[in-house]
């Protein structure tokens, strides 16, 4: 690791002040995802701004009967808390299915969003292209090991994946990012907060390096026990999603009268198929609409050489996560 | 608190119910601080990178990797390790039913299963093996394998609760009935 200077902040107005002023500096808060890049050299920031001290860890219902997740609140106790447990179950069971205890123990909600690639090539510095670490060097994955790489949305700059499962759930339930920058805080929807590679990969989202997160916004969920998070990986503790599925219906008496989905896995974003949320809505309950809605969410897929088996699998786990979500297991 | 590069900072910690004061550089992990600077080295080096759980420590009473908490970030918090987990009556039930079933190979990972099993009993005293499955999750063991722990943590349990239990007589793979 290389040295670096380090400043704890307790408030949010003087964390976007420290940052501001040190270019390329970084905030520290769980630190799972930053802590192992600086290890490896892919993250060299001059100087860590320290903001556990801010208090941001509450988790509180909202006037509206919405939900407010600190940003600095740990995913284990976001996932535990009564709150979600009962009005988002769909974001406890995400939650619970990443990472690891000690992990999930340390990591916050804001640092979840924040999460980078975990691309083998982007991870390693000993390989030397790779556009999203080193702009312009190229792409590595494109004609390398790409089993776990993106089907949708990919660009021929940059294939990998978003590796988050709560923000899959998050896309799924439609959540607001609320940030703070120099000029005052703005909100930040989830489906506009990550970005698809394009020609710049090393850009992972859409907050600015001056911005601290303070919240994650929950509006009302109409979904509640309707709803599932289906992972599909290579064993059952700290592996990230070959694909995933956060499926989320609103039922009336086996009609649908509105319904969500998003997929993990398989984009550089968590990906929300709204044409498959289309097809579904207005409809009865059942598995050939399922299916339906299956095909149209994997429609566009251009999947590679090594993972076309990820179109056949997400079109399964959709039909699956939808029967379960639907009460049609 | 303020750091410079490579400038040692003297930070006040608590380890094991003792406040130690220490000085070492802003980009010590807590594991390195323990085992360098405070040569407690019952706390082990892995991966270095979050995956294989064998460097977990207490901080506040909760399971974390020391390969990935500054030791700067430990000021004001709770550490334990595995040498703070016996007392002055003896060894913890854990560390004896790990030691009666031989739940335990070459050791290297034993002293974060233990650490993660206290907390977990500490606010589940009767798990089931699933939740103690879940529990230990993180943690990679790559000689016993898991069985005899699992049935470590059960027996440990069971003596915690007062019950009167003997250690299964053969447990390689599943118990005797």
């Amino acid at each position: 690791m290389n040295p670096f200077e380090y400043q704890q902040v307790d408030e949010p107005a003087t964390a976007v002040d420290a940052i501001s002023r040190w270019r390329g500096s970084k905030f520290l808060a769980g630190g799972t995802n930053l802590i192992d890049l600086m290890k490896n050299t892919v993250e060299q920031p001059p100087k860590l701004i320290d903001i556990n001290h801010i208090p941001l860890r509450g988790i509180e219902q909202t006037p509206d009967g919405g939900v407010k997740l600190g940003a600095l609140a740990r995913n284990s106790d976001t996932a535990n808390h009564p709150l979600i447990r009962k009005n988002y179950p769909l974001l406890s069971q995400a939650i619970l299915s990443g990472a690891s205890p000690q992990l999930r123990n340390m990591a916050t909600n804001g640092g979840n969003l924040l999460q980078r690639t975990r691309c083998p090539y982007f991870m390693d510095p000993a390989f030397s292209r790779c556009n999203k670490r080193t702009p312009g060097s190229g792409c590595s994955a494109l004609e390398g090991f790409h089993e776990n790489h993106a089907i949708l949305g990919a660009s021929d700059q940059c294939i990998a994946t978003h590796p988050s499962d709560m923000c899959v759930a998050l896309a799924a339930l439609e959540a607001k990012v609320r940030v703070r920058g120099p000029k005052g805080e703005r909100i930040i929807a989830i489906g506009d907060f990550h970005r698809l590679p394009g020609t710049t990969p090393q850009i992972d989202t859409t907050l600015m390096p001056d911005e601290l997160i303070v919240s994650i916004d929950l509006p009302p969920s109409p979904y509640g026990s309707h709803s599932h998070y289906l992972k599909i990986r290579e064993r059952t503790s700290y592996a990230f999603a070959l694909v995933s599925v956060a499926a989320a219906i609103d039922v009336d008496s086996g009609w649908i009268r509105g319904a969500r989905l998003a997929l993990g896995g398989v984009a550089h974003k968590p990906w929300r198929v709204e044409a498959a949320e289309a097809a579904l809505a207005g409809q009865k309950l059942s598995i050939s609409l399922f299916e339906q809605a299956a095909s149209r969410a994997l429609s566009g897929a251009r999947p590679r050489r090594d993972n076309t088996y990820k179109v056949e699998m997400a079109k399964r786990a959709i039909i699956r996560a939808l029967t379960i979500a639907g009460g049609l297991a | 608190m303020t750091s410079k590069k490579s400038q040692k900072s003297l930070v006040e910690l608590r380890i094991n119910g003792e406040t130690i004061e220490v000085a070492f550089a802003p980009h010590k992990t807590l594991l390195e601080v323990l085992r360098e600077d405070l040569a407690l080295t019952g706390t082990k080096h892995g991966c270095e990178l979050g995956e294989c759980g064998t460097c977990a420590v207490l901080v506040d009473g909760l399971p974390v990797l020391s390969c990935l908490v500054l030791g700067l970030e430990a000021e004001g918090r709770e550490v334990t390790t595995i040498e703070g987990m016996a007392t002055a009556a003896g060894l913890h039930p854990l560390q004896d039913a790990f030691a009666d079933l031989g739940a335990a190979q070459c050791g290297y990972c034993s002293p974060a299963f233990l650490l993660v099993a206290k907390e977990l009993l500490e606010v589940n005293p009767s798990p089931n093996r699933d939740e103690i499955r879940e529990a230990l999750s993180g943690n990679l063991c790559r000689c016993t394998g898991y069985i005899k722990i699992y049935e470590a943590v059960e027996l440990a349990a069971a003596r915690m609760r007062g019950e009167a239990v003997e250690p299964a007589t053969e447990s390689i793979y599943g118990f005797e009935v």
